[in-house]
């Protein structure tokens, strides 16, 4: 009600912020005729995009100073590390597999992470490495997939939305990022997987995993894979490479989280507990687990 | 770990570089093609830093294109070369200096001569006959110093290029799968079967 009186007031909430913008030079009042206009050139009218970094001398110096616990263990900020993720493509989409332990050194900080972060209803994005990089990056990517959704008229490809984490993630490189994600989902080109790391490496493929226990996940993975797995099977196979990389890395393990993405968009498959399946399996169909799968088996010769 | 070779043949450069991309001891992909073709006639291999590469690769590929659509012709080799080395000494001067390594390849219709050129992130640039990057130089330099012919045909140079191939997949501990080869010749550029 009292916009118009405030956009011109001396005092009050808005003139402080109007008169932080004043002195750090940020601009973001985008008028509604900027949008997608000047001649095709849409916000690069404004001149080159540019970010800000912290307010300390050297910020690489800083975050080193402070993070780097295999030097200094008693450094003040632990990164959450370790981590098993998966992603795969198949005949029926996308198989997307992770476990859920966030430890700091050697401290279990957490069991029930979601290190599945869903974009949007047709993208996924994995989370290994550092969890508040991950998760702040890719809600970010989130938002500019909906703005380039609103701008075009059309959902943005996946190759495309990867590459726009890549390019970000490349702006900060050197400063102490730490990611490695799957960006996967579902475009007009059918199903995709994007690497994406805070080296700025990005790479297109049908079968990543990333993390402590993706060599684990791989040996598995790689010896059940095939283009034409069912539905089931795939999801199997998802969950077991997961089980294992749960079972041998200390770094991972808890639970894991299924999700499987289609051309409707990822559905979330469930969520298993690594213990349950080592003994158990899923639904109680027999454990993963190699002293439960040999059960009452032997190589020893009977005395002839 | 990537490795890349480039010689020189009767009217015609051949480019290899190995198709795996690595992160620590684990193969992340084995088809990734690391020899970008920047002109009708002109390609270059990259190897170096990840994110780095791949960055500048498609920096100097969008360069190159600029130049042809302003002035309707493209970059000679030696031009392309220089522009490029420049690029990589200011960058070594900046704050964040890119750490890439190339094999520049070209072909130059008008004299019928192909061109060479070792590059370093140092902003290093020589003519060459032959060159390699990477832990395959320590096989290959040596090798093809040995067996190298200027004049070698397509066929020789193929053959030659496969010596340093097999070389490198016999004495070296961590050695690739996989290479992809380019070549560029008076018909401009094309991939070939090892």
């Amino acid at each position: 009600m009292n916009t118009f009186a405030e956009r011109f007031s001396v005092s009050g909430s808005a003139a402080e912020i109007r008169r932080a913008k004043e002195v750090i030079g940020e601009d973001d009042d985008f008028t509604g005729v900027m949008w997608g206009s000047a001649g095709g050139f849409g916000n690069l009218s404004k001149g080159v995009p540019t970010f800000s970094v912290p307010s300390v001398p050297d910020p690489t110096d800083f975050l080193r100073l402070h993070t780097d616990d295999h030097a200094d263990p008693s450094c003040k900020i632990k990164i959450k590390h370790g981590t098993t993720t998966l992603a795969f493509r198949f005949q029926g989409g996308v198989i997307v597999a992770v476990d859920s332990r966030a430890t700091a050194g050697s401290y279990v900080a957490s069991g029930t992470v979601k290190k599945v972060i869903e974009i949007n209803p047709y993208l996924l994005g994995t989370m290994a490495g550092g969890a508040a990089d991950c998760q702040y990056w890719e809600t970010y990517l989130g938002i500019e997939c909906r703005l380039h959704e609103l701008r075009n008229r059309e959902r943005i490809s996946v190759a495309a939305a990867s590459k726009y984490l890549s390019n970000l993630v490349y702006s900060y490189k050197g400063m102490g990022l730490s990611m490695g994600t799957m960006i996967c989902g579902w475009d007009k080109t059918g199903p995709a997987i994007f690497y994406v790391d805070s080296d700025g490496t990005r790479l297109k493929g049908d079968l990543f995993s990333v993390g402590s226990g993706s060599t684990f996940a791989y040996g598995v993975l790689d010896q059940g894979y095939r283009w034409d797995l069912t539905d089931e099977e795939a999801q199997e196979l998802g969950r077991r490479s997961i089980y294992a990389a749960g079972h041998r890395d200390a770094f991972s393990g808890n639970t894991i989280n299924l999700y499987h993405v289609k051309q409707d968009g990822w559905k979330f498959i469930g969520n298993y507990d690594v213990s349950e399946m080592h003994y158990n399996g899923p639904g109680g169909t027999g454990g993963y687990g190699y002293g439960v799968r040999v059960e009452g088996r032997t190589s020893a010769n009977p005395a002839s | 770990m990537d490795i890349s070779f480039a010689l020189t043949g009767k009217g015609y450069v051949l480019i290899a570089a190995d198709t795996t991309a690595a992160r620590s001891i684990v193969k992340m992909k084995s088809d990734e093609d690391k020899i970008k073709v920047l002109s009708p006639h002109l390609l270059m291999a990259f190897s170096g830093e990840p994110g780095d590469t791949v960055q500048f690769a498609e920096y100097v590929e969008r360069n190159m294109r600029l130049y042809h659509i302003r002035h309707n012709h493209e970059l000679r080799p030696p031009a392309a070369a220089s522009w490029i080395r420049r690029s990589l000494a200011d960058s070594i001067r900046s704050r964040k200096p890119y750490a890439v390594n190339l094999l520049l390849g070209g072909y130059e219709p008008r004299e019928r001569t192909p061109h060479l050129y070792w590059i370093d992130y140092l902003g290093t640039l020589a003519t060459v006959p032959f060159g390699a990057h990477g832990y395959g130089a320590y096989f290959a330099l040596s090798l093809l110093d040995r067996y190298h012919d200027p004049e070698a045909t397509l066929e020789e140079g193929l053959a030659t290029l496969r010596r340093c191939i097999d070389e490198v997949s016999k004495r070296l501990v961590v050695s690739p799968g996989k290479y992809k080869v380019k070549i560029v010749d008076a018909d401009g550029v094309r991939e070939v079967e090892l």
